[in-house]
């Protein structure tokens, strides 16, 4: 066993309406930020997570954006190896 | 009529949605903790608005895993009467038993205003007490009531008469100026297959007596101690 660490990104799906990323756009633009066409904003989960295997950890975060990470109506989910979500030294 | 009302570390509607019970004689509320895995001998349940455990990573998306829900969802299997209101409403979409997801206002704003709804259906336990085609005027406040789903889910969702409830203006029209979020087809509440699900975004227990600005959200209530009495609908 090790610790693996996993970064799920979840993104609003593909063609629907992201009202946050419509307001992020115009606030870039407002800011002087021209030609950002579009913007879209999800969220990164960072897992440290137990398993014999970074295709088995890999395999368990994808279990877990099916029941809980992600909602399957509204968003997409990608899962691969990230940063360690507790960093080294720190207190847990 | 026996209802229990879940309370979720973060609802805040519970105690309306208990009071609101409590004008009537024939109901018998009783409050529900949501780490119990039993709902007792009741005739409907109701899932109050608030933010369950917070809203953290999703509206309802935490609180689907609460221990009492696995006894809701059975209670709904079994043709018991479910009300989701608000929260409760995302809650019901996150656990299934309700099509389709609730997002982020269109705005992005937080919403709590008086809104007009119009009545779609009677055909159902949850309205019968209405005409279809009354408009009532209920309070909101969400920030995530934007109802969502794919086209195909919609329209089976008109096809099947299970739009009860529709945004609509004043003067009782479907208006997109009228619609306070953004939701899909000006929806604001919807029916499970059977009938026996119901979840809105709006709060009718906080519209039931004039000193709170409009009655309007007895009829909904009304009809439940109306269907919970006829043997057999309410199981």
């Amino acid at each position: 066993m090790a610790t693996h660490h996993i970064e799920v990104r979840v993104k609003p799906r593909a063609g629907l309406l992201d009202p946050q990323g419509a307001a992020v756009r115009h606030a870039l633009e407002s800011l002087g930020f021209s030609g950002v066409a579009e913007v879209r904003v999800g969220k990164v989960i960072d897992l440290d997570i137990e398993a014999t295997s970074a295709s088995e950890a890999i395999a368990a975060a994808e279990e877990m954006c099916r029941k809980l990470l992600a909602n399957p109506v509204t968003e997409d989910f990608t899962v691969g190896r990230g940063p360690a979500a507790q960093p080294a030294g720190a207190k847990s | 009529m026996r209802a229990a009302v879940v309370t979720f570390p973060g609802s805040n509607c519970d105690y309306d949605c208990y009071k609101a019970l409590q004008l009537f004689p024939g109901a018998e509320p009783r409050f529900v903790w949501h780490r119990e895995r039993s709902l007792g001998d009741v005739d409907a349940v109701f899932l109050p608005g608030g933010f369950a455990h917070g809203d953290y990573l999703r509206a309802g998306a935490i609180a689907r895993f609460s221990p009492v829900m696995t006894a809701v969802s059975a209670f709904a299997r079994e043709g018991g009467l479910v009300v989701g209101i608000c929260n409760g409403f995302q809650i019901l979409c996150e656990s299934g038993l309700l099509p389709g997801a609730l997002l982020r206002n269109r705005t992005l704003r937080f919403r709590s205003q008086w809104v007009h709804i119009r009545v779609e259906t009677t055909d159902n336990p949850f309205a019968s007490a209405y005409d279809a085609g009354d408009v009532l005027r209920i309070p909101i406040a969400h920030g995530e009531g934007n109802y969502y789903a794919d086209e195909k889910t919609l329209a089976e969702l008109e096809d099947e008469d299970r739009v009860v409830f529709r945004y609509v203006n004043r003067e009782g029209a479907v208006d997109p100026e009228a619609n306070p979020n953004g939701s899909a087809r000006s929806i604001a509440g919807i029916l499970s297959h059977e009938r026996n699900v119901l979840g809105l975004m709006p709060h009718p227990e906080r519209a039931m007596e004039p000193i709170l600005g409009s009655e309007d959200g007895r009829g909904l209530f009304e009809s439940i101690l109306a269907s919970a009495r006829v043997p057999g609908a309410a199981r």
